[in-house]
């Protein structure tokens, strides 16, 4: 599973907001700390916004505040919100055996991909980066 | 926070509790399963455990593990291979408890490294290893029909 720079750039901001869900943060913060675009992560932050994980803050500087709870929220809620995660169509439309037994191959790599981001909530990630600081 | 009286080696007299847990968690009553790990694992044998965690009112929780020696050509350690948290005492920091005890057992055991092995859909379990700084390890499951 290969992640889009789009899905990229919300688990990082996810993770900003998650490890300190009182602050409010401007987008142009986030920009400058990850070196992404203001304009890709306006759209991004937005996206994560009417999911409903993140609350716009209005007024003087706006802004986001984390609106979720970290230790229910996995990398998977957040990188469906941009990436088409079902399953892989298991050699439909492959004709022959060999691309068949190749999707097989593939389909299983996904499967494992993906519980491996079900299994990882936002605290966990907060806590494996504290711990790759200390 | 669930406030736990103990941690300690299960007894006979704990296996209805522990049967009644798994079977809330799984659906299904195991006794003679649970008979046979009380058994293989119970007591105060130096590399085999079998822990449960109490209250003053019941058993909240049970953990399974043992020191394996060079099972899949890996250098000793720990397995756990059995954990289950009744229902309603989730999030109080009762199998977390219980992992930090089979880990303090499993290093007087002289071992360094601990492991588990757990169906890819079991989300709930594997966040709760990986929440306690579990990472993948270098070894892949199979499996084939026979």
């Amino acid at each position: 599973m290969k992640l889009q720079q789009n899905t990229m750039i919300a688990l990082y901001s996810a993770l900003e907001f998650a490890a300190d869900p009182e602050r409010q943060i401007s987008a142009a913060e986030i920009a400058a700390k990850y070196r992404v675009s203001p304009h890709h992560l306006a759209k991004v932050l937005r996206r994560l916004g009417r999911s409903g994980l993140l609350h716009a803050a209005r007024g003087v500087g706006g802004g986001y505040r984390f609106a979720g709870n970290p230790k229910r929220i996995t990398l998977m809620d957040v990188i469906e919100l941009f990436e088409e995660v079902g399953a892989r169509p298991a050699g439909r439309g492959a004709r022959r055996e060999e691309e068949r037994a190749l999707e097989q191959i593939l389909a299983e790599i996904d499967e494992t991909a993906k519980a491996t981001f079900r299994s990882i909530t936002l605290d966990t990630m907060i806590k494996l980066l504290a711990r790759r600081r200390s | 926070m669930i406030h736990l009286k103990k941690i300690r080696a299960a007894k006979p007299a704990d296996l209805p509790q522990v049967i009644e847990i798994d079977a809330l968690i799984t659906g299904l009553r195991k006794p003679a399963y649970w008979a046979g790990i009380l058994r293989r694992y119970g007591g105060r044998r130096p590399r085999h455990f079998f822990l449960v965690a109490e209250t003053e009112e019941a058993v909240q929780g049970y953990i399974v593990g043992e020191v394996r020696d060079w099972e899949f050509g890996s250098p000793p350690c720990g397995w756990v291979f059995g954990i289950g948290v009744r229902p309603h005492a989730r999030l109080g920091a009762v199998a977390t408890r219980m992992l930090e005890e089979i880990c303090e057992r499993f290093r007087r055991a002289g071992v360094d490294k601990v492991r588990t092995l757990l169906a890819r859909d079991n989300a709930l379990v594997l966040a709760f290893f990986r929440s306690q700084g579990m990472m993948a390890a270098p070894f892949i499951a199979l499996e084939r029909d026979l």
